[in-house]
């Protein structure tokens, strides 16, 4: 088995699952961590980003192996106030990008408390949304930048 | 700050108005209220209605309408959305019209269960009704010591009552939570932080799809020697694979695909609106609002100008996906069990039973919630592939995903159109004609059980296939191609005409907003063009033109006070959604880059009067998203085919889509009418944002795009010529 933790817990997936990518291992019915999206397996969308180590990673192509022993965080346990603030301000259309959102913003915030608006742009460039959330996203994440 | 009309005239004209309206249609079919309301014996109240979330944020809405009717706490009410044979069959959710319809539906059904409530609390207590308060369900009287609630007061008789007529419903002026800001949306938190989507749904066995290049490819050989590992299902040219792992279903598929080799078994002819084309076309000039065959009527103008949009895509984030039971056993009802995010559970239901020869009993479908869909995405073929593989593994649930490669080559395409628009300019620098000429193919090809053939995607691939209808011309009022071709504006004489063509190169059908987007496109750049050659600001030719639609110069003005004003590199655009529906305008702020010919939207204002405002967040979200999207159609996007037909732009590179750093800051001003019945507000800004875009880009440049999408190449082009 290859251990690694999941939002905080101690987790594990078989050996000859070492070269799937990482989104499938989290939501197979072993973890059923289902908040990573699959959106394009392509590194183009940004909808099954998670945290590995603290960096935001494509979980849609890292190998499951290479979280062997690191921690790997999802927008599920990302229970501070960048979650927060984007649901209470729906934040969100269809919310099929929203966990992606999350995991991208939570990055920023941990190394940058109070980023300006083109910062946060810029930090969730990767994160596609098709169903044009994006201002409000921005407009949530910046006041709380601000608070 | 919503701006309020006076509320004194809303409350009369609700009164009177109110009294002697029927009831609204869906209650009139089924005015069972168990069918729409059930007061549960545990303090909640079960609101069922048949229209879906896609994530406009619409089951919030109606559970708002129903708490304020019914005078509880929203968080007691619960909204049971689109499930055969139990939520009533309300249609397909499009068209921006859930609002209206569901809405009123279950306002007059919260209306009556109030009323009757209040009937029976009255007997208990005895005080007349008139006496009683109500608080969050629960019923007192002044001066009286004795308390009811309304669980206390329902019995099965309640929900047997037969709806008679109307009966009068809250004053707007009453309101506490409809129209007020402050309502987290019921569906958000939960897609953040577990599973939520269809995609995310508990099954035994995953499916992948094998699929052709193109839907006019058919299957020549497929070779498996290899010993499966899981279910291969092929039927005729429809091949799929199911094992118990996703990974490994993708796995597979992939490896069957290498396997496989298709022929092109149908032409491949070209893809655009060419000349050829139109010449083949069929002219329905507009007649009281309805396109009719008939002569067409020529009016010479001096001033021309034509318009055009690519194929469009739907482009959702999540690529399509369902599940579905093939119960084991012939005795199982229903014999097939699918969850999927169709718009139109009901109709997908006629549609698969007949492709399954099925009785439409033996079905049941749920929705569950799927990423955006903008329209007619592959939500329902993918209902029918996960139906298909199901059949094939009887009492196994099967949860079967396109791949963004499957979603982006075989969703149906929003069509592109072509706008030729005319005008004459009296000595007053007045439109004195007007002609609006729009050719397209059909947008309107959802499943339907009353169509001819059968429309899910993979049905045509089948051993005995099942072919698709043949596109018919839409002769509605307000549909497909020539939806919002009817300006808004009052000229002296005008013709409008629709033409169709039917042989569209691939299935297109229902993107948001429909022919709106490219007619209005086409009227508000073409109203701008006119304002020049008339010496005129653009809001001045348009409130000359406007006449008496005050509701429209209400809007335009809300949006030139937000914004300032049209000064340095700003557009605007302005058009009432269906004619009928929400009326909004939007002013664009752009920078281009001169170098690079790059645009940059610095800026929008959106300002709306969707009628009575029922949640004015839910509102702003749902016009800023259609905003939104509508600059990411016009700046980036247009589908490519290769040389044999298929589509050639298959993943997020070669289909880019607006991002982050992208996106304008947007500033949305709503026109409250508390008196009003509210409309559905989705669609209603793709249109004044895709005009707005385009005279902006013309206030800073002097160049006039009339073809979409405006990319650099574009710009350039349009410098050069
Ligand atoms: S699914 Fe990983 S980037 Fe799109
Ligand atoms: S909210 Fe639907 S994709 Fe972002």
């Amino acid at each position: 088995m290859i251990a690694f933790r999941l939002d905080g817990r101690a987790a594990q997936f078989s050996q000859d699952q070492r070269d799937t990518p990482l989104i499938y291992v989290l939501r197979d019915d072993g973890l059923r961590e289902m908040t990573p999206k699959f959106g394009c397996g392509l590194e183009q969308c940004g909808a099954c980003r998670v945290l590995v180590d603290g960096s935001p990673e494509y979980a849609c192509t890292l190998p499951a192996g290479a979280v062997a022993n690191r921690h790997v965080e999802t927008s599920a346990g990302m229970d501070g106030a960048v979650r927060r603030a984007l649901i209470d301000a729906n934040a969100t259309q269809c919310g099929y990008c929203l966990p992606g959102i999350v995991v991208a913003a939570e990055a920023l915030f941990r190394v940058d408390p109070h980023p300006t608006r083109d910062r946060i742009a810029e930090a969730l460039d990767a994160q596609l949304c098709r169903c044009g959330s994006q201002p409000r996203v921005l407009r949530a994440l910046t006041a709380l930048a601000g608070s | 700050m919503p701006l309020r009309q006076p509320a004194a005239r809303a409350a009369g004209a609700d009164r009177v108005g109110r009294l002697v309206r029927p009831l609204p249609a869906g209650l009139a079919a089924l005015p069972s209220l168990g069918r729409w309301i059930r007061v549960a014996d545990d303090g909640r109240v079960v609101a069922l209605t048949g229209k879906v979330e896609i994530g406009q944020g619409l089951l919030t809405a109606l559970r708002t309408i129903v708490a304020e009717e019914l005078d509880v706490e929203p968080g007691r009410v619960q909204v049971v959305s689109a499930h055969t044979g139990r939520t009533p069959d309300e249609g397909t959710t499009a068209g921006s019209m859930s609002i209206e319809t569901s809405g009123a539906n279950l306002r007059q059904a919260s209306a009556w269960a109030r009323r009757l409530l209040l009937e029976r609390a009255s007997n208990r207590l005895g005080v007349p009704v008139a006496r009683l308060d109500v608080a969050d369900g629960e019923i007192t009287a002044p001066g009286v010591n004795e308390r009811v609630d309304y669980w206390q007061l329902i019995d099965a008789a309640f929900l047997d009552f037969e709806i008679p007529k109307r009966t009068p419903e809250k004053s707007p002026a009453e309101y506490r939570w409809v129209g007020h800001a402050g309502q987290r949306r019921v569906d958000v938190e939960a897609k953040a932080t577990a599973a939520a989507f269809v995609h995310d749904a508990p099954a035994e066995l995953h499916a992948r799809l094998v699929r052709p290049p193109s839907v006019n490819h058919r299957l020549a050989e497929l070779d498996i020697r290899v010993a499966s590992p899981g279910t291969l299902v092929v039927d005729g040219s429809f091949v799929a694979v199911a094992h118990p792992k996703e990974s490994e279903a993708v796995r597979w598929a992939e490896r069957v695909a290498a396997k496989a080799h298709w022929r092109l078994a149908f032409g491949s002819p070209r893809a655009e609106i060419d000349e050829q084309r139109r010449a083949g076309a069929e002219a329905f000039p507009i007649r009281d609002g309805r396109p009719v065959r008939g002569p067409r009527q020529e009016m010479p103008t001096t001033f021309r100008a034509t318009y055009s949009r690519p194929f469009l895509m739907h482009a959702s984030l999540g690529p399509s996906a369902a599940t579905a039971l093939w119960r084991a056993g012939h005795a199982s009802t229903p014999r097939l069990v699918i969850e999927s995010a169709s718009q139109g559970i009901e109709s997908l239901r006629g549609v698969i039973a007949r492709a399954m020869a099925l009785d439409v009993d033996h079905i049941e479908i749920r929705h569950v919630a799927g990423a955006g869909c903008y329209g007619h995405n592959g939500a329902d073929d993918a209902a029918f592939d996960a139906a298909l593989v199901a059949r094939a593994v009887p009492g196994r649930t099967v949860l079967l995903k396109w791949s963004r490669e499957d979603e982006h080559g075989f969703e149906p395409l929003g069509p592109p159109m072509h706008v030729e628009m005319g005008a004459e300019l009296d000595a007053r620098d007045r439109v004195e004609a007007w002609t609006h000429d729009v050719y397209g193919f059909t947008h309107v090809s959802r499943p339907s059980p009353r169509a001819a053939g059968v429309d899910l995607l993979s049905a045509r691939l089948l051993g005995q296939p099942l072919e698709p209808s043949t596109p018919r011309p839409a002769l509605a009022p307000e549909v497909g191609i020539h939806r919002n071709a009817l300006p808004i504006y009052a000229f002296p004489a005008q013709e409008v005409t629709k033409h169709f063509i039917a042989d569209a190169p691939v299935r297109t059908s229902a993107l948001r907003g429909l022919g709106a987007q490219g007619n209005v496109f086409a009227i508000e750049s073409f109203m701008d063009e006119l304002a020049l050659e008339a010496g005129v600001s653009p809001d001045d030719f348009r409130r000359r033109h406007l006449g008496r639609d005050a509701r429209a110069v209400a809007v335009l003005d809300a949006a030139l006070a937000a914004s300032g004003g049209l000064a340095g590199n700003r557009g605007m655009g302005l058009a009432r959604y269906k004619n009928r529906q929400c009326c909004a305008a939007v002013v664009a702020e752009v920078a281009v880059d001169d170098s690079t010919a790059e645009i940059r939207v610095a800026k929008l204002w959106i300002a709306a009067d969707a009628g009575r405002v029922i949640d004015p967040d839910g509102l702003r979200n749902q016009l800023e998203g259609g905003a939104i999207q509508a600059l990411s159609w016009c700046l980036k996007e247009a589908v490519a085919f290769d040389a044999q037909g298929a589509v050639a732009t298959r993943d997020w590179e070669s289909y880019p889509i607006l991002r982050f750093s992208e996106v304008p800051t947007v500033e949305t001003v709503l026109v409250d009418h508390p008196e009003l019945d509210p409309v559905g507000a989705g669609e209603a800004t793709v249109g004044p944002t895709s005009a707005a875009l385009a005279n902006a880009v013309f206030a800073a440049t002097g160049l006039r795009v009339r073809d979409l999408p405006m990319t650099p190449e574009r710009l350039r082009q349009v410098a050069a010529s």
